[in-house]
């Protein structure tokens, strides 16, 4: 006890001499990480950005267009369908998905018999990969396949239908996989969110004779604040990066129809190899993320400091 | 009514829980049907054959082996080299008062939350410039590279709540920057290495479009790219391409069984912290 008190007031004089000189090892550290992300991201990001400037095939240098690439744009009928889509896809798939995985955590909240098997159960699609979905999906739309055998089954054969080449289905089709998948994650979310809130606010609400809705009206949706915060972060990104399932569904077809930003930035690049028109494709979603960016290191902010 | 509602809510929860493990159910039937069954008893029919083929087809002459092989050569060095940078920045940022630290964990979660497509055609290009496009090394750089913002920013914000006596103890002992890192540190982060490991797993094994950017050979792609190409070899061979799902799902699907706690507790940590 003696030894400890009597190193306390010298550790307290070293700490300020530790921070003035800082050792060569902690530099590393952080600058080896820094370097690498700098040289893979935003090396890269400043570079795409410039491109978006440009046109470019890849092979001779890029010619300097000004703002040309986003000009085309407008009169890009492949781009309106899917900068529509993808808008479409944001709300749907982002609300579905977040009041859905609420709904499930909800449910799911009480520890109960049972409750763990059927947690498991719809968080396992979440584990896959996009393509192995789309793959899983796929075997379930083919026109002989399993889906259109139950519309048989229960009389609605008239709704038989190639899904995933009807344009006017394609889409749709293509989100019910990407909900199935991710319904499971947000539900994991919002059950660590309702863990968090004080049990002692239900029992008062109780006690003033709360119904089932205004307890969650009043007690658990204030409470999840920063969890919903979270999600619409998860949500909006997740949703503009649903490139994989789109691609390995329909490639963005037929004629389009089910085309994301993600997806026909993709084709524009690496198959119509227009390099400069993709980088300003890439450009207009980085300007859909950017929003949802800040909003999200604005809390990581807050909560910092 | 109290057993009502139990009854209820056993119904509810089990049947959906019922529907979401059917297409599960389905991909497992599928892949052990033969082809002939399927060509001729239709997709949608009710099993009437067993057996391997399909998975033999996926695992040998589909590539099915050899992209798993890729798989691992790309998931486990992607992962090990992203902890380790990411503990060593987030070790130093948060135990240590580094000039604008903050500033530097918001840049570098920042990057990670960057839409990858505007990263797509500089990446390929850079990897080209580096004579590295179309090798495994540019697939685990470029990944190293984007996770790095956002394990750095999980593990620095679990490597605060570190208490300080700990540290303070080896310092006195004489122990070098180094050594409290990797002695004292990083021991103590193992369950938050452990989530964000099993996380990163399944990220980089399930991760599409950086293979498809910087690989363009069959030979070198990893699982989840070649069962595109799978499905492109053996079109309408349901049972194969079923077969070559499931063959991609279970490296994922084991990581989770055996990490299932942390790796739950680690998609969880977003929405705590």
């Amino acid at each position: 006890m003696a030894v400890l008190t009597a190193e306390r007031p010298k550790t307290a004089a070293r700490a300020p001499k530790r921070r003035r000189r800082i050792s060569p090892v902690l530099l590393a550290f952080v600058l080896v990480p820094l370097v690498v992300e700098g040289f893979w991201v935003f090396w890269p990001a400043l570079q795409g950005f410039y491109l978006a400037l440009t046109n470019w095939d890849g092979v001779s240098a890029p010619t300097f267009v000004g703002l040309g690439n986003f000009a085309e744009m407008f009169s890009d009928d492949i781009f309106k369908t899917a900068a529509l889509d993808t808008v479409l896809w944001l709300v749907l798939f982002g609300g579905l998905s977040a009041v859905g995985g609420l709904a499930l955590a909800t449910l799911l909240q009480r520890e109960r018999r049972g409750v763990g098997f059927y947690r498991a159960a719809l968080f396992t699609p979440v584990v896959f990969s996009l393509v192995a979905t789309s793959l899983i999906w796929q075997v379930i739309y083919q026109p002989d396949g399993v889906f259109n055998k139950v519309l048989g089954a229960i009389g609605l054969g008239s709704w038989q239908h190639a899904w995933l080449a009807d344009p006017k289905t394609a889409l749709y089709a293509v989100l019910v996989p990407a909900l199935w998948r991710q319904l499971g994650y947000v539900m994991v979310l919002y059950l660590a969110g309702l863990k968090g809130i004080d049990p002692a606010l239900y029992e008062a609400a109780k006690l003033d004779g709360a119904t089932a809705w205004q307890q969650f009206r009043n007690v658990t949706w204030p409470q999840l604040r920063s969890v919903n915060s979270v999600v619409l972060s998860v949500i909006i990104i997740d949703s503009l990066r649903s490139f994989d399932v789109v691609w390995s569904m329909t490639k963005g077809g037929p004629y389009h129809s089910s085309e994301l930003l993600s997806t026909y930035m993709y084709a524009t690049a690496f198959q119509s190899l227009r390099l400069g028109y993709a980088s300003a494709l890439a450009v207009v979603i980085f300007v859909l993320a950017f929003g949802v960016i800040v909003t999200y290191l604005v809390r990581a902010f807050r909560e910092d400091s | 009514m109290r057993s009502t509602r139990t009854f209820g809510f056993h119904l509810l929860a089990g049947g959906l829980s019922v529907l979401w493990l059917l297409p599960i159910l389905l991909v497992l039937t599928t892949s052990v049907r033969s082809f002939s069954d399927i060509a001729s008893n239709g997709l949608g029919a009710l099993p009437a054959s067993f057996t391997l083929d399909g998975f033999g087809q996926a695992w040998g002459e589909g590539g099915g082996g050899h992209a798993m092989l890729n798989s691992l050569l790309v998931t486990i060095p992607t992962v090990l080299l992203a902890l380790l940078l990411s503990s060593a920045a987030a070790f130093a940022l948060s135990r240590y008062e580094i000039p604008f630290r903050r500033t530097i964990i918001l840049v570098m979660l920042a990057g990670n939350l960057l839409p990858p497509q505007i990263l797509l055609v500089p990446v390929a290009k850079l990897a080209e410039l580096l004579g590295i496009y179309d090798t495994l090394t540019a697939l685990i750089v470029v990944q190293v590279g984007f996770g790095l913002g956002f394990y750095t920013f999980v593990l620095q914000g679990f490597m605060r709540s570190i208490p300080g006596e700990i540290q303070q103890a080896a310092l006195i002992d004489g122990a070098g920057v180094a050594q409290i890192f990797w002695r004292i540190i990083l021991p103590m982060t193992r369950p938050a290495l452990a989530a964000l490991g099993a996380l990163a797993f399944t990220w980089t094994f399930n991760d599409l479009l950086w293979s498809i950017t910087v690989l363009r050979t069959g030979t070198v792609m990893p699982v989840t790219p070649a069962l595109l190409g799978l499905q492109g070899q053996y079109v309408s061979n349901w049972n194969v391409i079923a077969a070559g799902s499931v063959i991609a799902a279970v490296p994922t699907v084991a990581v989770f069984l055996r990490f299932q706690k942390h790796f739950i507790s680690g998609l969880a940590i977003g929405a705590i912290k």
